[in-house]
């Protein structure tokens, strides 16, 4: 496996806090325990009658949307304010950069605003971390989704609910079928479960839909989904967009379904309770039959709701991590 | 810019000839923009000046076949009045001129208007490369004969591939009738997509859109089979990949008449460059792999790539300051080349007669011009110190783009003096 010795630079403290969440490339198993920990103590938060704790109060998070997302930027506005932030939210896919712009005037123009956090998603891979570089020192930078690249609190909220039904990711056996080129997701996700000890990740798609040198992430590549399917203890599907048969990149959905479609017949060469999970929006009959998607293995609706928990945790780890960097460095300047 | 001196003595340097003669110091008589004497003959005469290249080397001045000096129509990006003073500190003395222009150089009249402006505001020779269709779109021929007779050294696609096989095998048999050489960037755009990194495994870790080997190879074969077949002489453009290498080798083994070169950021970097999404190295062809790396160099020191260009391609900051996939290719290397060679040299991954002759005669050669250190030749000259240390900043570059490959860090080689036709065009003293 690779890792990217700047990510690790550029996300961490000294100590090895997270100051920002960009990647989950170069973080360890002890981080990404913490991270799911720190969520579920936020789970028992959700179930109460008042659901706030006051983590951020006073502070100010920005919801930086490049690119247009109904979901993800809910999760991640509920989850601010479930830690009492301010939360100001930013579709910028239909104001300032459609005007021309560039991605530095705009953050020139939001720092001015005095903010603590950004949550950025961008359809250019890498823009969280050019925002984190060039963000004044104090502000948090959380990647909601850039490019190809990275959704990692998608990847983390995935884990929490695979550690809620399997304990522990040791002797894990999981695949990920489908759109693995275009998916941010997946990648996210072998991350994760590498790092968490699974015993083996599959990416099970045609060779149009993976990307070269994927095993280099830490995975095996498997073309035929009946094979792929053997000892399975969590299979999870991702979407398909429809445009990817207008890239002759797929012939149609229905071949799709067919070869690799998560049917009932296929998930019964699983072992039993396999769990099937997706990070949605599904498309029942193109990735997914009805009956699995809303069967009893399904943990798909799970998903939704830790999403919430761990966006709350990492939101809280990165400001706090923030926040004692700064007093480190303002005591060492102290000192001087 | 003139010294006011008609002759010149340079003393003491470690003389590299480019032509495989090297001598330890040696004297160079330079009269009236002519080399007059090497050796003991050039200690005899008298001379106006003298100028001490104790522990430099002196070499032919470099010649870059591929450097953008973006004027008409980018002056924000470059101009040839800083860009080639940029050069003339790099080492150069003669560079050619991307036809990528605004307007593109596909007529007499924006040659004869970046010739002008060179003869006005460039200390070194600018050799303009033409269009080799009209506006560069890759569907009409442009008016070849009259870009040459305007001052065309060559005619070249720029970055810009000629998608349509039935046109390309046309403008080299145009071409072929008047013996001009094309200078083509193989690129099958088709295959390139979107992409604007090297499909591997950088791109896939990164999420960046891959520009896939075959992209180049696919263009690189059909390039040498049309050459064949119309007998034009064909000049590849910045190989990237161990396979084009290969090719080109092949097809010369065969006798067909190509030549080819490489960037030296090719020769240097890797795909690990992108780690950490420095959008610097951003460049088109993509850097690829140690292997593919590995190839070029060995093909520069077999002799199958004859020249190592600079790819200058300056840019104003902006167009360098967003998301990897959302800024421009290109590095401002031009006064970065020597130092990047040198670098080579020290990891004894290329002697210092390669990389000399890369830079000088080998490129000189592709546009037929000779320019070897002996007797009779024109007087482009550069001195350089091999272990002198300089670092690339803001404030130490002189081209407009900022964004040279090494920043703030100890470089070896700076150019002494740069001697253009004689004239001092550059002295870092």
């Amino acid at each position: 496996m690779t890792h990217d010795p700047y990510s690790h630079a550029l996300q961490l403290t000294a100590d090895g806090q997270l100051r920002h969440f960009l990647t989950l490339d170069g973080l360890g198993k002890d981080l990404l325990t913490d991270i799911l920990d720190t969520a579920d103590s936020f789970i028992e938060v959700g179930e109460r009658t008042i659901k706030n704790v006051p983590l951020l109060r006073g502070r100010t998070v920005v919801n930086l949307f490049f690119e247009s997302s109904t979901r993800t930027r809910s999760t991640f506005e509920l989850a601010a304010k479930r830690l009492s932030a301010d939360v100001l939210n930013l579709d910028i896919s239909t104001s300032a950069t459609s005007k021309g712009e560039s991605l530095s005037d705009t953050l020139l123009n939001l720092e001015a605003m005095a903010s603590d956090m950004f949550v950025v998603r961008h359809s250019q891979s890498g823009a969280p971390h050019f925002i984190a570089e060039s963000v004044t020192p104090g502000v948090a930078i959380i990647n909601a989704g850039d490019g190809r690249h990275a959704h990692p609190t998608q990847a983390m909220l995935d884990m929490l609910t695979i550690r809620q039904r399997k304990h522990n990711f040791e002797g894990l056996k999981v695949a990920i079928v489908g759109d693995i080129l275009h998916s941010r997701v997946a990648r996210s996700q072998i991350r994760a479960l590498n790092a968490l000890g699974a015993a083996e990740i599959r990416v099970i798609a045609p060779a149009t839909l993976l990307p070269s040198d994927i095993e280099a992430l830490g995975c095996r590549v498997e073309y035929n989904m009946v094979e792929g399917m053997r000892d399975l203890d969590v299979v999870i599907m991702l979407r398909l967009q429809r445009e990817r048969m207008a890239g002759a990149l797929l012939p149609s959905e229905r071949e799709f379904y067919r070869l690799y479609g998560l049917s009932q017949d296929k998930l019964a060469l699983a072992n039993p309770g396999c769990l099937v999970m997706h990070p949605g929006p599904i498309n029942r009959g193109v990735e997914i039959e009805s009956a699995v998607a809303d069967g009893p293995q399904s943990v798909i609706l799970n998903q939704v709701t830790n999403g919430i928990a761990v966006r709350m945790a990492v939101m809280s780890m990165a400001m706090s991590g923030q926040v004692e960097e700064r007093s480190r460095l303002r005591q060492e300047s102290g000192a001087l | 810019m003139a010294t006011g001196h008609n002759s010149l003595r340079i003393v003491g340097g470690r003389l590299l000839d480019g032509l495989g003669g090297e001598y330890a110091t040696t004297s160079l008589l330079i009269r009236d923009g002519q080399v007059v004497a090497v050796g003991e003959d050039a200690d005899r005469a008298a001379a106006d000046q003298v100028i001490d290249a104790t522990g430099c080397v002196v070499s032919p001045g470099f010649v870059d076949l591929n450097c953008n000096l973006r004027e008409p129509g980018n002056g924000q990006k470059g101009k040839i009045a800083t860009e080639t003073r940029a050069a003339a500190k790099g080492g150069y003395t003669r560079v050619c001129a991307s036809p990528e222009t605004s307007p593109v150089n596909d007529s007499g009249a924006v040659t004869h208007l970046i010739v002008d402006n060179a003869a006005l505001d460039s200390p070194i020779q600018v050799s303009p490369l033409g269009a080799l269709t009209r506006g560069l779109e890759g569907e009409l021929l442009s008016d070849m004969a009259g870009l040459v007779a305007a001052g065309c050294a060559a005619l070249s696609n720029g970055s810009r591939p000629v998608a349509n096989a039935r046109i390309l095998r046309r403008c080299m048999a145009y071409a072929q009738t008047f013996g001009f050489t094309l200078m083509l960037t193989p690129l099958n755009q088709a295959l390139a997509a979107d992409g604007y990194a090297h499909e591997g495994r950088v791109a896939t870790r990164l999420g960046l859109l891959g520009i896939p080997e075959v992209a180049e190879t696919a263009a690189v074969m059909e390039m040498l089979l049309l050459a064949e077949d119309t007998g034009v002489r064909l000049h590849l453009s910045q190989l990237s990949t161990a396979r084009s290498v290969a090719m080109v080798a092949e097809a010369q083994r065969r006798g067909v008449a190509v030549t080819a070169d490489v960037a030296m950021q090719q020769l240097v970097f890797t795909e690990e460059a992108l780690a950490g999404y420095d959008s610097r190295f951003h460049v088109r062809p993509p850097l690829r792999t140690e292997a593919d790396r590995q190839a070029l160099l060995a093909g520069v020191r077999d002799g199958v790539i004859t020249a190592i260009v600079s790819a200058h391609q300056p840019h104003d900051s902006a167009a360098k300051q967003a998301p990897v996939g959302a800024t421009e290719p290109g590095l401002s290397t031009i006064e970065s080349v020597l130092s990047l060679g040198l670098k080579l040299v020290e990891a004894a991954e290329l002697t210092l007669p390669q990389l000399v002759a890369g830079i000088t005669t080998g490129p000189a050669r592709v546009l037929g011009i000779s320019n070897g250190l002996t007797a009779g030749a024109v007087a482009d000259v550069c001195v350089f110190d091999p272990a002198a240390r300089w670092s690339a900043d803001e404030t130490t570059l002189l081209s407009s783009g900022k964004h040279a490959p090494i920043l703030q860090q100890p470089l070896p080689g700076v150019v002494r003096h740069t001697l253009c036709r004689g004239q001092v065009v550059w002295s870092a003293d």
